[in-house]
């Protein structure tokens, strides 16, 4: 259990590159089957404009996943994420063609903590919207 | 319809157990569309130092949502066909892995009315069937519409 990043070679301030995630409706008939999140919100188009909504939206758990996957590749290990929390700023919609969406992630690291761990934050964008907000994941480094 | 005030400090029974399965944390990585060998070949799993394959930092929502027993009494009042996700954060303890039999207990933190919308957290506390802690989890949910 060891991420492959070395707190020693960290600096704060330094920037993960960017990364595009595509989002499509077929990500999230998928992610409602992984979970269990059938809210029709996030697959009928009909109930979600009932709503108010103006289209399918992806599960904020969705763009917190990839935002996870974007932390995990960076530390080399799956475990290293100790702490990781975000908050859903803003929808990510989800037309009904073969584009969906896309969501980029980027990160920097905002601090060095006690025994090997970091602080990254996080930036997650779709649509040219902030999809998430004080998204932060604590990273034990090795 | 406002969020009956008196559901905050309430907690759930603890969930019946749940076994975390290599199946369904691949099922969850490939619907997240995460192709890391260590959460779907345990040996790859273990030749990165980890007893099994492990899930992803996000995984304990699938049983987490459990706790939803709380939010679906009707006392509380809660209109479910408005509700989005505000904020999610997952702090653990120690990694989640295959074979892990996890329980949890859902407490309600706190509502309160933000402009017109309602906003309740419910902290989830998971550890083992042995009471070994594993993580707590911390899930705001938005009632849109609802303060007003």
């Amino acid at each position: 259990m060891a991420a492959t990043v070395k707190y020693d070679d960290i600096e704060v301030g330094q920037e993960i590159p960017a990364a595009d995630y595509p989002v499509r409706r077929a990500s999230l008939v998928m992610y409602a089957g992984a979970s269990g999140d059938f809210n029709p919100i996030h697959w009928n188009e009909r109930f979600a404009k009932t709503v108010g909504l103006p289209d399918v939206i992806a599960h904020g758990m969705f763009t917190m996943a990839q935002g996870g996957r974007f932390v995990t590749d960076w530390a080399g290990d799956p475990a290293a994420v100790v702490d990781y929390g975000v908050r859903f700023s803003s929808m990510v919609v989800v037309p009904d063609d073969e584009k969906g969406a896309v969501i980029t992630v980027s990160g920097v690291v905002e601090e060095k903590l006690e025994d090997k761990r970091v602080v990254v934050a996080l930036t997650a964008r779709c649509d040219g919207s902030r999809v998430l907000s004080k998204a932060r994941a604590v990273v034990q480094l090795s | 319809m406002a969020l009956n005030r008196d559901f905050v400090g309430r907690a759930s029974a603890p969930s019946s157990p749940y076994e975390v399965s290599r199946v369904k944390i691949k099922e969850f990585a490939t619907a997240i569309g995460d192709n890391n060998p260590i959460y779907r070949d345990r040996e790859a799993a273990r030749a990165a130092g980890h007893p099994d394959v492990v899930a992803p930092p996000t995984f304990p929502i699938v049983f987490s949502l459990a706790g939803g027993a709380i939010l679906a009494d009707p006392e509380l009042g809660l209109n479910f066909a408005m509700v989005v996700h505000g904020e999610q954060r997952f702090q653990y303890q120690r990694p989640i892995y295959a074979g892990d039999e996890l329980v949890s207990v859902s407490t309600v933190t706190d509502i309160r009315s933000v402009g017109r919308n309602e906003f309740i957290t419910v902290r989830s506390d998971v550890t083992t069937v042995g009471g070994e802690p594993v993580c707590t989890t911390y899930n705001t949910i938005v009632e849109r519409g609802g303060a007003g």
